[in-house]
């Protein structure tokens, strides 16, 4: 085989990849983005949120856990994949209580820059309002499951690189919940830090730092002027030393 | 050519959407040579006329049963109805009492809370009756359009406004469509 058989096309483009990659992993390398919220190159992908379904072929697959096979035909930013990443964006908003204009991550969010990404303008469906409990136990984080999509990047950070186990999923469907890996089942009775890894990893405001506020003005945040597919996201490393990109 | 007729209302808000909607500043005197404002706080008319308008602009979610009779009454006349700010979207911040019983809350407001006397919960058939939730108004009506913001930039207002004007369907740029 040679060096020529290794490429796919996405979009009508032909993209070059390295055997073993993901579709992903091949696009993102190439500069072309792919929406996601659980997916982080630095973890094994989970493929739950769905958001990086491309049409493969022909059929539906989830861009991160899908390795590219050559001539592969792929489609990413077409009108029918964005309606429908806009309406699972609108059913990551009503499963929980998202409420930009006081959350401390507001222009720095990754729910947020996908919603403004995928032309999200209303929530489209009921909202549940679902009662989840919020922990304010730690001296340093705060836990507020309000704002959790379940992506288990915290989950897959604490585990990973912490090598702490900190956090997990329970329960199914609509009572999926982030549980924490203590008796008491309080993030304070756990050795979480704020220098941790899982710390600065959340795609949201589930798990933020107390007594920040709200550090950077409004017109300086993230993704106030620039779309995510722009400008990607606060890399944990950037965050854990408190800097804005 | 007769000026397209405008009705403004808010529910549960707190009328930052209509601050907004004024910033508009010396644009509002071009907007007054082609719209002329029916129901409105701006107006002080307390109901839209029954021959109906063009355009409807609301804010503020859903609280209460007076909320849902005027946003009733509000669809019923309004041809066009625009969904505006935040909690028109969501709930907004009335609907984070969506997380306490209403008896905690009546509680909590009238029979516990610091400072009362003669706790009672008032209850004079004057008084609308509160809803279990606070709801986004497309959980109630149909929506044709929607501003979101916390609260929508005055920029915002006039893309909409000059877009139904033109007849053409209003496109928000990347700024004019944030959460916040």
């Amino acid at each position: 085989m040679n060096g020529n058989d290794f490429t796919f096309v996405l979009d009508g483009e032909n993209i070059r990849f390295e055997p073993g990659q993901t579709i992903m992993e091949a696009a993102s390398q190439a500069g072309a983005y792919i929406p996601h919220l659980c997916y982080h190159p630095e973890y094994r992908p989970r493929g739950s949120c769905k958001l990086c379904t491309v049409k493969i072929n022909g059929h539906f697959g989830t861009a991160c856990t899908l390795p590219v096979q050559p001539g592969m035909q792929v489609e990413n930013d077409t009108d029918e994949l964005n309606l429908m990443r806009r309406r699972v964006v609108q059913m990551l908003f009503i499963e929980g209580n998202h409420y930009c204009p006081f959350c401390e991550k507001s222009g720095n969010c990754q729910l947020q820059a996908l919603a403004y990404h995928v032309g999200m303008q209303d929530s489209h469906f009921p909202h549940f309002f679902s009662l989840r409990q919020i922990d304010a136990s730690h001296p340093e984080m705060l836990l507020d499951r309000d704002r959790c999509i379940q992506c288990e990047l915290c989950v897959r950070a604490s585990r990973e690189t912490d090598k702490k186990s900190i956090f997990g999923l329970a329960g199914r469907s609509t009572s999926t919940n982030l549980v924490i890996n203590s008796e008491s089942g309080l993030l304070g009775d756990t050795d979480f830090s704020i220098h941790d890894f899982a710390a600065h990893i959340c795609p949201t405001g589930a798990l933020i730092p107390k007594r920040e506020g709200y550090p950077i003005p409004i017109g300086e945040r993230l993704y106030d002027h620039q779309d995510i597919s722009a400008v990607g996201h606060l890399h944990p490393n950037a965050a854990q030393r408190g800097e804005s990109k | 050519m007769s000026k397209i007729r405008v009705a403004t209302c808010s529910l549960a808000g707190c009328f930052g959407c209509h601050m907004s909607f004024l910033d508009l500043d010396e644009r509002i005197a071009d907007l007054v040579e082609l719209i002329e404002f029916d129901r409105s706080p701006l107006t002080d008319i307390k109901i839209v006329d029954a021959a109906g308008v063009d355009i409807g602009l609301i804010e503020g979610g859903v609280c209460n049963a007076e909320n849902v009779h005027t946003l009733r009454e509000f669809r019923s006349r309004c041809r066009i109805l625009v969904a505006v700010g935040a909690c028109a979207l969501t709930g907004g911040v009335p609907a984070l009492r969506n997380r306490i019983p209403l008896q905690e809350c009546f509680a909590e407001a009238y029979l516990q809370g610091a400072g009362i006397e003669a706790p009672q919960v008032p209850n004079d058939p004057e008084l609308p009756l509160l809803l279990d939730r606070v709801y986004p108004l497309h959980e109630v009506v149909r929506i044709d359009h929607v501003l979101p913001g916390c609260p929508p930039p005055a920029d915002a207002f006039w893309e909409l406004l000059t877009a139904l004007l033109a007849g053409r369907e209003p496109d928000l740029d990347y700024a004019l469509r944030r959460f916040d």
